[in-house]
């Protein structure tokens, strides 16, 4: 268990023009990312800390295929996104990158604001109100790719022999 | 053997198998990888730098630019310049650049083929799908992956049938079709499975009514969209100096496994619009009828292809746009665009009081100079619209078919094209 994070809650159809809105794709990261969910939440990118979890409803990441969508939660320092389900190019996104992604079939319960602890390997997410989430399991092959650090490093250790795939 | 879908034949094909379950996560091999400007080489040079590889196969990837057009600042001259560079220095021949939409302009070039297995840096990949091809989008890490082993996994999808039977009518479109799918599906309806497209309505769409079909399956929320080849694909195909090879085998077996089948009537479809700010928001035209707008854009893989400039200049020839109205014509493609203007499409544009924008993604991506303003309302035939996707974050998206965009671009508000047409 890790140091309480704060609960950043978000609703269904997040999507990716939100996390990294067009106008500024070309900019570096560090930009596009103090522009992240700004349509939604325009207070997001300035508060959230190193560290906090995102916790959301249905499709999270819905739209584009820009991975800037994840680096920008990465970036911001986002440790974990939970929802109910993710969009698929999302999904596999944030599994290149290394961020965990978290299938959680409830996530009402959980509050804004809230002071959570993770537990990674469990997908446990304890509230400091008493809720818990308990999170799928991520599929082994996939648990490999992040466990590695993402798809970069784990091709790394493929071409170098460490690995079969 | 069991029954296979078309899904699982191609990607049983492309992983040297004789058939897939769905559910399996099998490593398939790629028969070609398409990349664009903003996804691309700016993206993969670093990683495959980092690995030290170079593509594994220059004559399986192609690159097409259509985000940072026209490259007209100091950061996106640098991404065309890196993007000239890393193609040349990769020997790639595929390379087109400054010729459109890269949805539009893979198949144009004669690039896909039916049973094919292709990844594309860009969501809007299912377009593919069309063809018989099974293409998906991926974002530019994993592309990086493919370009450096030729192969990806994939989780081996179910099937879900979209059948349409009947037959449009005047004024309707494939984009009406999606739209309907759409707004009755919700955007995760397709689950990030395969989703194929079946009935005789289908059956009649010409090649580029499909791929705007297939196309909109990412707003669907499916991980491509799938017309079994026949002979219109065929004649497409060779119509572009490509012969296919025999495809009776690529249609899924009558009784292959699906896990839903979605029945719609094109004969009872009437002309969608979808509300601000999601596809899923649709409904029919006449629920929004009076909308005023003030800007019409006709753009767009999805919505600015030959046959789309066709159904918005059949309304406007000889019309112009309400004065309070801009409208604004990005043509998806160089070569649509120059077949546009020998027929004289394009001068119904020019003569209505159109601005004709680049061949390029636009503003539909949210790039380039036109964005939407503060408060401004626009219909459009492009296939998102997401809050400040457009424009800024007060702008407002309707999405529509070119024939319900080009009347409301006349009458100055939303309107049923099959009233400005005269009932015809």
């Amino acid at each position: 268990m890790g140091d309480p994070a704060r609960v950043w809650k978000f609703g269904d159809n997040i999507d990716t023009d939100a996390l990294a809105p067009g106008r500024y794709m070309s900019a570096p990261i560090d930009v596009l990312a103090s522009h992240c969910l700004e349509t939604v939440r325009p207070e997001f990118a300035a508060q959230v800390s190193r560290g906090d979890i995102i916790v959301a409803g249905a499709n999270f990441g819905m739209g584009s295929s820009r991975e800037q969508a994840v680096e920008a939660l990465r970036h911001l320092g986002i440790a974990a996104v939970i929802a109910q389900s993710f969009a698929g190019i999302f999904y596999r996104n944030a599994v290149n990158l290394g961020l965990p992604v978290l299938e959680c079939a409830e996530t009402t319960s959980a509050k804004d604001g809230s002071a959570a602890t993770m537990d990674a390997v469990s997908g446990k997410l304890e509230l400091d109100d008493g809720v818990v989430l308990n999170c799928e399991p991520f599929p082994d092959f996939l648990m490999q790719i992040v466990n590695d650090g993402g798809l970069v490093p784990h091709l790394e250790k493929r071409f170098s022999g460490g690995a079969s795939r | 053997m069991m029954a296979q879908t078309l899904a699982q034949k191609i990607i049983a094909k492309a992983s040297g198998r004789d058939a897939v379950d769905a559910g399996e996560i099998v490593v398939a091999k790629v028969d070609l990888a398409m990349i664009h400007d903003s996804g691309g080489p700016r993206r993969v040079k670093p990683i495959l730098e980092r690995l030290g590889r170079n593509v594994w196969d220059k004559d399986k990837v192609a690159v097409i630019t259509d985000h940072f057009l026209p490259a007209d600042t100091d950061d996106t001259r640098a991404i065309q310049r890196l993007t000239r560079e890393w193609v040349a220095a990769q020997n790639i021949s595929a390379f087109h650049d400054e010729m459109g939409i890269c949805h539009v302009v893979l198949p144009e070039q004669g690039h896909l083929q039916p049973g094919m297995f292709v990844v594309g840096g860009d969501s809007h990949s299912p377009t593919g799908g069309a063809f018989g091809a099974y293409m998906f989008g991926i974002g530019a890490t994993e592309m990086a992956g493919v370009l450096a082993t030729g192969e990806i996994w994939i989780k081996v999808p179910e099937t879900i049938l979209i059948e349409w039977t009947g037959w449009l009518g005047p004024q309707l479109s494939a984009k009406d079709m999606m739209l309907r799918a759409i707004g009755e599906l919700g955007m995760d309806g397709g689950g990030y499975q395969a989703v194929e497209y079946t009935g005789s309505a289908v059956s009649a769409l010409s090649m580029q009514e499909r791929m705007t079909m297939a196309n909109m399956t990412a707003e669907l929320g499916g991980q491509t969209g799938l017309i079994a080849p026949d002979e219109v694909t065929a004649s497409w195909l060779s119509a572009r100096g490509v012969q296919p090879a025999d495809f009776s085998n690529w249609r899924s077996d009558d009784d292959a496994p699906v896990i839903a089948h979605h029945h719609f009537n094109a004969s009872e479809l009437a002309p969608q619009v979808a509300a601000p700010h999601s596809p899923a928001n649709a409904s029919p035209v006449g629920e929004q009828t009076g909308e005023k707008i003030d800007v019409a854009y006709i753009g767009a893989c999805t919505g600015a292809k030959l046959d789309d400039l066709r159904m918005a200049a059949s309304m406007l020839r000889g019309q112009q746009t309400a004065s309070s109205v801009s409208l604004m014509v990005a043509p998806a493609s160089k070569r649509d665009q120059q077949i546009a203007a020998e027929e004289g499409t394009m001068a119904v544009f020019e003569e209505a009081g159109a601005i004709i924008l680049p061949n390029a993604c636009g503003i539909c991506a949210g790039y380039g100079n036109n964005r939407l303003g503060e408060n401004i309302r626009c219909i459009s035939t492009t296939a998102r619209n997401f809050r400040g996707r457009m424009g800024a974050a007060s702008s407002e998206v309707f999405l529509a078919s070119p024939y319900t965009v080009a009347a409301s671009a006349i009458a100055g508000h939303i309107c049923d094209p099959r009233e400005v047409a005269g009932g015809a």
